[in-house]
């Protein structure tokens, strides 16, 4: 039996590694990604184009534009001085914000009264707009304190002040908050998913395809040992993928790892049986690897978009939290996450990594049951 | 082209369209990802962040700190899930993921205060998703600078001084997309993902499976052209991507309520012109590779890495490291998601657009070239 096991294991891996275009696209096509996903991927908001519409031009109004530069939050692209000009420049998505103050500001303030700061955001990356509105809030606050606590000390001339509250804050795991430490080792889970899955269906449904399914059906092999046969040089290549992809991730964009290695293998081998699972119970569902293609896909952007890579599973409504309890991916990220960011173990990763269990030993027998039924 | 020839790739065509019918299976699938796709975007999926979790460690447990924790509860950004009493709880509850902030209130938090001097509350953020980070700190930073605020105006009445108003009032106003919806954001440029992954991935497979099979060979025997087979496999696949847009417009308005300010015939034909360079781009890799494995895996990631990150659809282009912005624009969906942006939320008209419609143009006929030119009726 491991004769024919391993026979079947060297015809595959040969099938793959001959090609050397497939060689190409199974190892350094993840790198590519990692790097371009690296770089590409960021929503970290600083310097964001501003014009600046002061229409009074006092020593208070520049003082609250020397603000938000300071802050280096804004970066004044230019000072306009006709509205026309600053909605050209909006249109043209050359400044996402306009900072626009009338004749009398500085007078307003000066004089006891309350001055009006307009500021005109383009809406269209909502996210990015909303950062930058709560930059401008926190920027604009402070300055109206000061304006506040200075007259009242010219009226009172009082010594002493109201006290006030500093916050400070402390971000834990990632404290530069780069983008990039939550997008890498997120793309482990993914391109590992994608890979397994693709190859795994398409590369058993290319046998009924072209027809040397039969060819092997003559043979002595079981259907368990096909399995094996078709399961094991892709979990293969799925390991080596993680390894180089986190070398990259860790020695060239200098993601933090924390964690122990150990776990992280030991997740992916509990991640990669259910992947390889629902990879073989496709390709008992297709007849064609289009279909194979399609149904990969089917299930596989989904899979993505609702794991928490990219947008958060919290701020899903209820009722699609509940579903991603259902995806692999969603678990598999929170490991993932948890060794390279926060460093955490197994006595705080148990759930997910119990959860991937139950779904890869169900999965796998799930496809391995009806595989054999479609054989027969 | 000769009425003999307008007949073969006619007669091409009609046998691509049939086969396609044939696999009913992935014909439903190449509607039913992209509504699936759109039904995401548009419901489930979002940046926006409310009720982050939160838990909070009162060292100071007065009536001043109370108020100050009850303006975080109040507030639809945060949720107070816990309190906690020790380090190690708040440790423990951020390690878990439990909350994501923890905020925690000094014992001199109200002395000080009263005392006219600044009382240091720390705020513990779970960097880890640094985009919600980066908002929940956000709030949590205008949160306690308007407590701050108030705090002074109520010394300064007890003091018996005049009522202050605050002397600064901001008011913003959001252009092109005023509710700051994220879906008007997205849907837009979704619809340019959505046909850039669907049509090319479907194209790249049928090639290589006409070689695959040996189908290939009974053609070539045929009096059938080069470009002729070329011209036939693309219609049909054309037509689904022209109903998966019309469908994916369809949505954005009747489902979503998107607005679409802009011309609708000029939406299709930008989307027509794109539509046909990508067609020809997966038809090219499959015509290149001659194995349908190899096609798909070379399509995945010509279309959807690039579609996906480096055409402004998700993640702003100007926010990318310099040499990234430079790649994105040999990125074909850059221009057309920023071109389906321009007409949905701005409105803009040809004028405007024209140079990034040419753009288009010219890689629509580049690779359709190229398909035509690398397709060879040799047996090797």
């Amino acid at each position: 039996m491991f004769e024919r096991i391993r026979e079947m294991l060297v015809k595959e891996f040969i099938q793959v590694l001959r090609d050397p275009r497939l060689r190409f696209v199974v190892f350094l096509m993840p790198v590519v990604q990692l790097v371009v996903f690296g770089y590409a991927v960021s929503t970290d908001v600083r310097d964001v184009a501003t014009a600046v519409y002061d229409l009074d031009n006092s020593v208070t109004s520049r003082e609250l534009v020397a603000r938000f530069v300071g802050s280096g939050y804004f970066h004044v692209a230019e000072h306009v001085v006709t509205e026309d000009r600053a909605r050209e420049l909006l249109d043209r998505s050359e400044v996402r914000v306009v900072l626009r103050m009338n004749k009398g500001f500085g007078d307003d303030l000066l004089r006891g009264r309350t001055a009006t700061l307009q500021l005109l955001l383009d809406g269209t990356d909502s996210n990015t707009a909303g950062i930058a509105l709560d930059y401008a809030a926190k920027i604009t606050q402070q300055f109206s304190r000061d304006v506040l606590l200075e007259r009242f000390r010219r009226l009172r001339g009082a010594a002493r002040e109201p006290g006030w509250v500093e916050l400070e804050s402390r971000a834990w795991f990632n404290e530069n908050l780069e983008s990039r430490n939550f997008f890498v080792p997120g793309i482990i889970a993914m391109l590992v998913m994608l890979a397994t899955l693709l190859l795994t269906s398409m590369s058993v449904v290319r046998e009924k395809e072209i027809g040397t399914m039969e060819q092997i059906m003559v043979t002595p092999i079981t259907p368990g040992e096909f399995i094996l046969g078709k399961t094991v040089p892709f979990a293969t290549i799925a390991f080596i993928d993680v390894i180089l992809i986190t070398v990259v991730g860790v020695f060239w964009f200098g993601v933090p790892i924390r964690g122990s290695l150990l776990l992280l293998f030991g997740a992916t081998a509990v991640y990669l049986m259910t992947t390889l699972g629902v990879g073989l119970w496709i390709s008992t569902i297709s007849r064609t690897q289009q279909q194979a293609m399609m149904s990969t896909f089917f299930f596989y952007f989904p899979a993505i978009l609702l794991s928490g890579f990219i947008f958060p599973v919290a701020n899903m409504p209820r009722v699609v939290q509940w579903l991603t309890w259902l995806n692999p991916l969603r678990h598999f990220l929170v490991i993932v996450r948890g060794i390279f960011l926060k460093g955490v173990g197994p006595d705080i990763l148990w759930p997910q990594l119990l959860i991937l269990a139950v779904m890869g030993v169900c999965m796998l027998s799930l496809a391995a049951a009806r595989f054999r039924k479609t054989l027969a | 082209m000769s009425s003999s020839s307008i007949r073969r790739t006619c007669a091409l065509a009609r046998k691509e369209f049939l086969h396609i019918l044939r696999d009913a299976r992935s014909l439903g699938m190449a509607i039913a990802i992209p509504m699936l796709m759109l039904l995401l975007f548009g419901y489930a999926l979002t940046l926006d962040v409310d009720n982050v979790p939160m838990v909070v460690w009162d060292q100071s447990d007065t009536q001043l700190s109370r108020d100050f924790i009850s303006r975080f509860h109040g507030s639809r950004y945060f949720s107070v899930r816990g309190y906690a009493r020790t380090y190690r709880e708040v440790e423990r509850e951020i390690d878990s993921g439990f909350a994501l902030v923890a905020l925690v209130v000094p014992r001199d938090f109200a002395s000080r205060v009263e005392a006219g001097r600044p009382a240091q509350v720390q705020m513990i953020v779970d960097g880890s998703d640094s985009n919600t980070a980066t908002i929940a700190m956000g709030y949590a930073d205008v949160v306690s600078l308007t407590f701050s605020q108030d705090v002074a105006i109520r010394w300064m009445q007890s003091v018996g001084g005049p009522s202050f108003a605050p002397p600064l009032e901001v008011r913003p106003r959001v252009w092109f997309n005023a509710d700051m919806e994220s879906r008007n954001y997205i849907v837009p440029g979704l619809t340019a993902v959505i046909m850039m992954v669907i049509s090319a991935l479907l194209t790249s497979l049928t090639v290589a499976r006409e070689w695959e099979r040996g189908t290939m060979e009974q053609l070539i025997s045929t009096p059938v052209k080069g470009y002729e087979l070329v011209l036939g496999k693309l219609a049909p696949y054309f037509a689904v991507g022209m109903f998966d847009m019309l469908l994916a417009v369809l949505m954005g308005k009747f489902l979503f309520h998107v607005p679409l300010r802009g011309d609708a015939v000029l939406l299709f034909a930008i989307a027509a012109v794109f539509l046909a360079g990508i067609l020809s781009m997966g038809m090219l890799v499959s015509i290149l590779m001659k194995s349908q494995l190899l096609a798909s895996q070379i399509a995945m990631v010509l279309t959807f890495l690039p579609s996906f990150l480096l055409s402004g659809f998700v993640y702003p282009i100007s926010n990318m490291a310099k040499p990234v912005q430079w790649i994105s624009y040999a990125v074909p969906a850059r221009y057309f998601v920023a071109l389906m942006r321009a007409i949905y939320l701005k409105g803009t008209g040809l004028e405007l657009l024209a140079g990034e419609i040419a753009l288009l143009v010219v890689f629509g006929a580049i690779m359709l070239a190229l398909a035509n030119a690398r397709f060879k009726k040799k047996l090797t």
